[in-house]
């Protein structure tokens, strides 16, 4: 099954790292990565820039409406994702725990829907 | 953690009597004893738990005992959310039907029946594996099935008490014991469940029946026993945990006297591995009656726990052991304010109502 791997974590926690501290998170996150990769579990994953570069559209009544920030103004943002293929859900929370902005934030994972409707089916 | 409320309301210390210090180690005796009875027995032993696996088998042909293991995992992952774990593990693996989990939990039978469409829907389409566990996953996933059994007990127990919850709960509890038989904890689970188990026609009633009020011919001598040797079995794999703990506290509560020294002991261990308030709570309660109602009252005065009328109506009893009435009148309004189930209120009120009628100070 393959998984979505959501990182949330808070924005300013992040800006509040030294350049030295970043640059550590950054050689972490290319560890974990690599990985994924040695596994064969890497199929995607990137990091996202700030939520105030991120812009909201929606269509009403056949009209779009275009917003300045992020879906919800939350102290946890969507700053990162991996996609990643795993066996069970099981296998997606430890590759999840794995991640380095788990020590400090939140890891939601999602499994996607046609592989679901496979093991359904 | 019901089951601790409850429970520390029935341990609620009233006459003071002084613990026999040695029982524990005369109940480790005995059990010594017992224990080389039994190694002589160890073919009837065998015998035994070979039935018993083969009766629950019997329970349900189609399904090998792994995968009734594997089964109880699954609906205790703990991706599942914990009211979905409770009724997908009684209807999946106790068998019983939406309607009877619905009418257990006192939930309307529609919301029942979506709760459990839902978590097997999570189940397939999140893909929560069906296994048991590999090794390094199966501490923790163990933890969260004898949570899920204990909770089922819990709710089952009261007050007030429903049958159907108590019986499923063993069952399942010793189901697992039988399936792991190296693992203390499910053996500990199961002996708690069935020395808790073993006072339940002591305990129905319109009010709140103490443990020191409970008609102690009621209990059940064949759940004590069994819950007994199960504890022992659990202690000889020298794994203590919290279950096996808190069964040897309900084994110790069956005694003829209670040995509170070693009932406070055995919560200090406790609160050593799983701190919480309410084990806090307990074990100033038993030190009370181990030490005196000074020494309970200064353990319960540190205790964290706002808003929960346990922890007034214990301080309560305390104060009106000292003769402390006034102080002991008061706490029990504090109690009764913050809404304790129904027989828990009549006993509460029936406490503060004599109390009320007292003329003056009668000493412990």
């Amino acid at each position: 099954m393959q998984y979505m791997l959501l990182i949330h974590s808070s924005e300013d926690g992040w800006n509040a790292l030294t350049e030295a501290e970043q640059g550590e998170m950054y050689a972490a996150y290319g560890t974990f990565t690599q990985a994924l990769r040695d596994k064969g579990a890497f199929v995607a994953g990137d990091q996202l820039a700030g939520a105030s570069d991120a812009t909201t559209v929606r269509v009403r009544d056949g009209e779009t409406l275009i917003t300045d920030g992020p879906f919800a103004e939350t102290k946890e943002q969507l700053g990162g994702y991996y996609l990643i293929e795993a066996e069970s859900l099981d296998e997606a929370i430890e590759w999840a725990a794995r991640i380095p902005g788990a020590r400090y934030g939140t890891i939601e994972v999602r499994p996607l829907v046609m592989q679901s409707a496979e093991v359904a089916g | 953690m019901q089951d601790a409320f409850a429970q520390a309301l029935e341990r609620w210390p009233r006459t003071g009597i002084p613990g026999r210090p040695g029982a524990w180690i005369q109940t480790v005796a005995r059990n010594a004893a017992i224990d080389r009875i039994r190694r002589a027995r160890t073919l009837d032993r065998k015998a035994e738990l070979l039935a018993r696996a083969e009766a629950a088998e019997e329970e349900d042909v189609d399904t090998l005992p792994d995968e009734r293991l594997a089964l109880i995992f699954t609906c205790c992952h703990p991706a599942l959310a914990v009211d979905a774990q409770v009724a997908l593990t009684l209807q999946a693996v106790g068998g019983l039907t939406a309607a009877e989990v619905a009418r257990a939990f006192l939930v309307p039978e529609p919301t029942m029946a979506q709760r459990l469409v839902r978590a097997k829907r999570k189940i397939r389409a999140a893909g929560i594996p069906f296994r048991v566990p590999p090794d390094h996953l199966l501490p923790d996933r163990i933890t969260a099935a004898l949570a899920t059994l204990y909770l089922i007990f819990n709710a089952g127990y009261g007050p007030p008490v429903r049958d159907e919850l108590c019986d499923e709960a063993i069952r399942l509890g010793k189901l697992l014991a039988v399936l792991m038989p190296d693992e203390p904890e499910a053996l500990g689970l199961a002996a708690l469940m069935l020395l808790h188990d073993a006072r339940r026609d002591a305990r129905r009633g319109e009010t709140l029946v103490l443990l020191e009020d409970q008609d102690s011919s009621l209990w059940d001598p064949a759940r004590i026993g069994e819950g007994r040797r199960l504890l022992d079995r659990a202690l000889r794999l020298r794994r203590p945990g919290p279950y096996q703990l808190q069964a040897a506290i309900a084994s110790l509560h069956l005694e003829d006297e209670t040995d509170w020294p070693q009932i406070a002991a055995l919560y200090g261990e406790l609160a050593a591995r799983k701190p919480s308030p309410v084990v806090e709570l307990n074990r100033a309660v038993a030190v009370a009656m181990a030490d005196g109602p000074e020494a309970g009252l200064e353990l319960i005065d540190r205790i964290d726990l706002p808003g929960y009328y346990l922890v007034h109506s214990a301080r309560a009893d305390l104060l009106r052991r000292l003769g402390r009435d006034d102080e002991a009148a008061a706490e029990y309004a504090r109690a009764l304010a913050l809404d304790p189930s129904e027989q828990e209120r009549v006993f509460l009120s029936e406490r503060l109502r004599s109390l009320r009628g007292r003329d003056r100070p009668i000493s412990a």
